[in-house]
């Protein structure tokens, strides 16, 4: 590299005269200007205790992209196989079945997961639509009407039902939530049968998607009002007071000020709640008829779910079928993905408008 | 709401004013002791002007913070088509006095306060009181400009209609008139469907006297309005509260001298050594600039302390 100094045109790089940190050349239309200085670079030299810092810190910020990246590649090596030999059918048939004759050996298969996206979806969904409303509205709770201890108490309890074991969500739903909801279905159905989504061809609403959608709803319940409330509690205090001052009721300043600064992180919550409602196992499992064809409608009781699906068939699956099982995982691992960068772009195209 | 003044002639008006102040801010820069002679030249308000209530009257008001007992017994009847200057040291209790005359004070938790405010006659702290009606009629502004950045400017002008449910018949006539009379309109008529935010800071205040001015309050309180803005704005807004005074109550907090005996016809002087802040004189303006009568005043308004 050449000195670009105007002392020294043609110096080297270990000139003496040149300060070290010049490395990059000025750019040629300011150099050209005659009485103009050239812009310098500027740098910094870290100490010692903040780069070992650095290295600490960029391990641990790298450790969990390199973990996520690594279980990316094993579900996709594992996983190939299947993949290319099924082709496209993987994701549009709904048929899982391995057939062996009577020494065990395969003698064909056929693996689809067309079924079991589709119920993950709507049971997902599902969650989401009811989890929404009331969490919205226990964050505005939380966050504007009460106060001091009780806030605090409440605020523990949404935050310990957020840790809560997922199989006793899962026992719950299915001894208690589940004669209840089955009645609900057949309301919703009585009186909103004629919309196709909550119609259904055959009377049959137990350990529907519907039923499953609930027990995830309230699994996600406290972890979206959590998130809504962190950011209805940071409302700037001087547009809720422009808004008092106005002569706003509670509620009017809600709507005006804490609703449009909050609305990221409800959308942020909900996202998080519906990548949550996707990869649970065990509540599901518990709660949700698994049935190898697609069913649309929510009311009805048979559903699917990939996560339930690679617990039902783990533990009994040879080989061939633990490899197909691989491929349902990665599908799970990509959707996931999907909805989380749709919901990143929604937050980040929300949430500048409020603020 | 009706127009006292055309836009044209307002903005002759403004021109004229502009060049009077402009005058008095270099007189006085060369010569500080001229606070009182500012103070006396002040262009004197038409009486009989339309006047909005009759005024606020605040009597033997306490507050407190928890324990601490930040403001004493402070008594002052604003007068309808009058201002009033708060002045006196940082921590004085000037804010909080303020606050109490629009039933702000309560937000903070700890709060309290004692004695009564009486606007138009009436108790504002009065058990059954709608306290949204109370504050449509004493509006607010604030020290940090606050529009909301979720609303248009258009919007904005209207939020106090749509927090407090009012209907209004011609929401444009409402919003040109406001914006005019906050001295905004010229700068942002063809920009009313932009983002509040989208303004200057000396713009985001006059856009927010203009919003609360939108529900024709009968007084405003204005807490340090222009402490966060450029003399060019300054002046703007100073015209404003001049304009403003003919018809409503005006109740501004500053700690520019020259402000104060510029816009006020009465200041009152907070101060508090060590316990609660106490109103320690009231007057004319004039008489507090020329000739106070406590000498701690005195020693403030010359610049000897605070
Ligand atoms: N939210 C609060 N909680 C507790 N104490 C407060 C609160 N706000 C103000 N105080 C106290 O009340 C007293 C008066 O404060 P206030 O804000 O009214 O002063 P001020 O005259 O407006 O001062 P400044 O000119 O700096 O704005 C101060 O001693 C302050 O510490
Ligand atoms: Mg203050």
């Amino acid at each position: 590299m050449i000195c670009s100094s105007s002392v020294h045109p043609f110096a080297t790089p270990d000139c003496d005269s040149c300060p070290k940190m010049r490395l990059m050349p000025a750019p040629q239309a300011l150099a050209d200007a005659p009485n103009l200085p050239k812009p310098r670079v500027i740098t910094t030299e870290p100490r010692l205790s903040d780069k070992v810092f650095r290295a600490v810190v960029t391990a641990g910020g790298l450790s969990s992209l390199v973990i996520l990246g690594l279980i990316a590649v094993f579900l996709a090596y594992q996983g190939f196989e299947i993949l290319v030999t099924e082709g496209l059918d993987f994701f549009t048939s709904s048929k899982w079945e391995v057939i062996t004759d009577e020494y065990g050996d395969v003698v064909s298969y056929e693996f689809g997961l067309a079924a079991m996206l589709v119920g993950t979806m709507l049971c997902a969904l599902v969650a989401v639509f009811v989890a929404i409303p009331v969490s919205v509205a226990s964050a505005l709770f939380l966050s504007f009407y009460v106060r001091g201890k009780l806030k605090a108490i409440l605020i523990g309890s949404v935050d310990l039902m957020a840790a809560f074991p997922s199989i006793l969500f899962g026992f719950w739903g299915f001894f208690v939530l589940m004669p209840r909801a089955e009645y609900w279905a057949m309301l919703i159905n009585k009186y909103l049968g004629w919309i196709p989504l909550f119609a259904v061809d055959e009377r049959v609403f137990t350990r529907s998607p519907f039923l499953a959608g609930l027990v995830l709803a309230v699994m996600i319940i406290p972890i979206t009002t959590s998130v809504a409330r962190e950011v209805f509690d940071q409302t700037p205090l001087d547009r809720v007071q422009a808004a008092y001052a106005l002569g706003a009721t509670k509620w009017a300043m809600i709507k005006a000020v804490a609703l449009p600064y909050g609305r990221g992180g409800v959308v942020g919550g909900a996202m998080l709640g519906l990548g949550r409602a996707m990869g649970e196992t065990v509540a599901v499992y518990t709660v949700l008829n698994i049935v190898y064809d697609i069913n649309w409608q929510i009311l009805f009781g048979a559903g699917g779910n990939i996560a339930s699906l690679i617990l039902l068939k783990f533990g009994e699956a040879r080989p061939l079928e633990v490899q197909a099982l691989m491929a349902a995982g990665l599908a799970l691992f990509l959707l996931t993905l999907l909805v989380n960068f749709i919901a990143d772009f929604i937050v980040k195209k929300s949430g500048k408008k409020g603020r | 709401m009706t127009m006292s003044t055309t836009p044209e002639s307002l903005s002759a008006k403004q021109k004229e004013l502009e060049k009077k102040m402009t005058e008095e801010r270099s007189q006085s820069h060369t010569a500080p002791a001229s606070l009182a002679s500012v103070a006396q030249t002040k262009v004197s308000r038409p009486a009989g002007a339309k006047r909005l209530g009759t005024g606020l009257e605040a009597r033997g008001v306490h507050a407190w913070f928890g324990k601490n007992h930040v403001l004493s017994d402070i008594s002052v009847d604003f007068a309808s088509g009058t201002v009033t200057a708060l002045i006196g040291p940082s921590g004085c209790g000037k804010s909080t006095f303020i606050r109490t005359l629009n039933r702000m004070h309560e937000f903070i938790p700890t709060a309290a306060m004692a004695g009564e405010v009486l606007l138009d006659g009436k108790d504002i702290y009065a058990p059954g009181t709608d306290v949204t009606k109370i504050r449509l009629k004493v509006g607010m502004v604030f020290q940090k400009p606050n529009p909301f950045p979720s609303m248009t400017i258009g919007e904005n002008v209207l939020a106090g209609l749509r927090l407090a449910q009012l209907k209004s018949t011609n929401k444009d006539d409402l919003v040109e008139e406001c914006l005019i009379r906050a001295g905004l309109w010229n700068e942002v008529k063809d920009r009313l469907d932009e983002h509040g935010g989208a303004l200057s800071g000396g713009q985001q205040q006059r856009l927010c006297i203009a919003r609360s001015l939108a529900v024709s309050p009968h007084v405003l309180l204005m807490d340090e309005p222009c402490s966060a803005l450029d003399p060019g704005s300054t002046l703007r807004i100073e015209e404003t509260i001049s304009e403003l005074a003919e018809s409503m109550t005006i109740i501004i907090v500053t700690h520019n001298m020259q402000q104060a005996a510029r816009v006020s016809d009465y200041t009152a002087f907070f101060l508090s050594d060590g316990g609660p802040g106490e109103m320690v004189e009231y007057g004319k303006t004039s008489e507090i600039f020329s000739n106070p009568k406590d000498k701690r005043t005195e020693n403030y308004v010359t610049g000897r302390f605070g």
